[in-house]
């Protein structure tokens, strides 16, 4: 009666159905997600690092960083990435010729997404260490660490649990925008959306359908957060004494 | 199913020219209420239905659109009726006519048998092949040349399906690419990313034509499939149909269509001058000797 049907209706070209489809779509959202959020966490964690270091080089070349990604639609960023950089590259356009189209698109994905949100994580890892009281480091100091164990077993290790909300909340937007890499043409879960929508004139199934997988996905990254907020939390410290 | 909406079609005129429309329904009646008509238009889809330099729609579908409109203004003695235009993508187009934003789409619509399900369809006034464009330095001259090697077309499109339908009926391996419109899938062929776009013939002409260098680029000989055009109405709505009909079928029948297609195809067309070269084919002389409005498969 609600017309689920067309999900198992088979496509134009008929090697699979409507709903394969729109899985083998999510398969690759999952794909670009997880690998962009690697890239994200441990850019986003150096940057951000170093911006709260005393070194003016490093700051300012962090900062410049941050406000490059932050300030240009990332819309433009897929279409730098995937259109301008090989075009004006010589090396990058012969790799992009030789290797899979397909490769080649999840590729710039990948890193556009995952230096993107690595500028945004940047900013959540150096207000975390800003969180924290100044006689923390100078407390690590004076105990005889180097400048590099007091951020390990002192700073990091607070600043990185008072961030979980703020990158629970960025970690979810990843998902949200990795829809935007249908802009390059790859055929992720917004490009097969979009695809089954103007062919079958379901926009409504296709698009509930899309709706309904992109909160699962982002409602289970939110989950798991939560879970390691819970199972990392210090007793008597910042909500953790339960 | 195409005889029976003929039928149907008969009998409405019919009734509309001997009765006068003593009961206005569908689109005739929304407009005759409302006082006002909408068009929906296309922002870049050249010379059929496109912005100039002004920002006011103008093309090819656009002027037979307009004729259209004119005989609503006769038919519903209506000179002053109100014309709006909106515009529409080829993702909102369908719903957009569906929902009653807009009652005509003027632009670059295929007629398909799958879209009947969904809308209507007025006389063909286009006929296209589905052909690729490459770099004459290539060295490619026929389909058969393509095989094992990237081939760039837009998403969505009908291009698409059959691309792989012919991928698999000669057993050929394509590496596809989609770009998100016809000038994002032109710049990735011109940048030797892919080496054909496959896409309608006039849509290719279009793209060459505005291109840097215009020489360096040519469409192959081939053919995918033939296409009809054609301006988009709401499903079951004899009576507006009839008239769109009737006055695409007297356009075509007293051979002004020619001058039409002229003006947009063969000579220099806003906004930058541009000359597609684009005669008429035999398909599209035979579109405009015998109007009718059959879908593609």
């Amino acid at each position: 009666m609600l017309g689920l049907g067309i999900f198992l209706e088979d496509t134009p070209d008929g090697d699979t159905t409507w709903g394969m489809s729109l899985l083998s779509g999510l398969e690759y959202t999952l794909i670009l997600v997880v690998c962009a959020w690697i890239i994200a966490m441990v850019l986003g964690s150096v940057l951000g690092v170093v911006r709260t270091t005393k070194s003016r080089f490093w700051v300012t070349l962090g900062n410049a960083y941050v406000e490059l990604f932050r300030n240009i639609p990332l819309l433009v960023q897929f279409f730098i990435w995937y259109f301008v950089l090989p075009s004006v590259i010589p090396p990058l356009k012969r790799f992009a010729n030789d290797v899979d189209p397909g490769t080649f698109q999840i590729l710039t994905a990948v890193v556009c997404l995952g230096l993107f949100t690595a500028a945004r994580i940047a900013e959540q890892v150096k207000s975390g260490i800003q969180s924290l009281p100044r006689g923390q480091t100078l407390a690590g100091l004076a105990l005889g660490l180097t400048p590099t164990q007091t951020y390990r077993y002192v700073l990091l290790p607070m600043a990185y649990r008072i961030i979980i909300p703020p990158l629970t909340s960025e970690s979810m937007n990843l998902v949200k925008n990795s829809a935007v890499a249908y802009s390059i043409g790859l055929t992720e879960l917004f490009f097969r959306t979009r695809e089954m929508g103007e062919m079958t004139f379901r926009y409504f199934a296709a698009f509930g359908a899309a709706t309904v997988l992109y909160v699962a996905v982002a409602f289970s990254i939110n989950r798991i957060m939560a879970w390691v907020e819970r199972a990392s939390a210090v007793p008597g410290y910042m909500g953790g004494s339960k | 199913m195409i005889k029976k909406l003929f039928g149907l079609t008969v009998l409405a005129a019919a009734a509309l020219s001997s009765v006068q429309a003593a009961e206005l329904t569908g689109t005739l009646k929304k407009v005759k209420d409302t006082g006002s008509i909408t068009v929906g238009y296309r922002e870049s889809s050249i010379p059929f239905s496109y912005l100039d330099n002004t920002g006011k729609p103008v093309g090819y579908a656009m002027e037979l659109c307009g004729k259209v409109v004119d005989a609503v203004k006769a038919d519903l003695k209506m000179p002053d009726l109100k014309v709006s235009y909106a515009p529409v993508t080829s993702s909102n187009r369908i719903p957009l006519l569906e929902n009653g934003t807009i009652d005509l789409e003027c632009g670059s619509t295929t007629n398909s048998v799958a879209r009947q399900k969904q809308v209507s369809f007025g006389p063909t006034y286009f006929v296209i092949n589905v052909t690729a464009a490459v770099k004459k330095d290539s060295g490619i001259n026929d389909f058969a040349q393509l095989g094992g090697k990237n081939i760039v077309t837009t998403s969505g499109t009908t291009a698409v399906p059959l691309l792989k339908k012919y991928e698999k009926t000669k057993d050929m391996d394509f590496k596809e690419i989609y770009g998100k419109d016809h000038a994002e899938s032109f710049l990735l062929m011109a940048d030797g990313r892919a080496a054909a776009f496959v896409m309608d013939d006039i849509l290719l002409a279009g793209q060459i034509a505005n291109s840097k260098d215009p020489s360096a680029y040519k469409i192959l000989p081939g053919s995918l499939r033939q296409e009809p055009y054609s301006m988009m109405l709401r499903k079951d709505d004899p009576q507006f149909k009839a008239l769109v009909d009737k006055t695409i079928d007297g356009v075509m029948k007293s051979g002004e269509i020619n001058k039409i297609y002229a003006k947009w195809f063969t000579s220099p067309i806003p906004p930058k001058g541009i000359n597609l070269n684009f005669p008429e084919t035999p398909a599209i002389k035979e579109a405009f000797a015998h109007p009718n409005d059959k879908g593609v498969e």
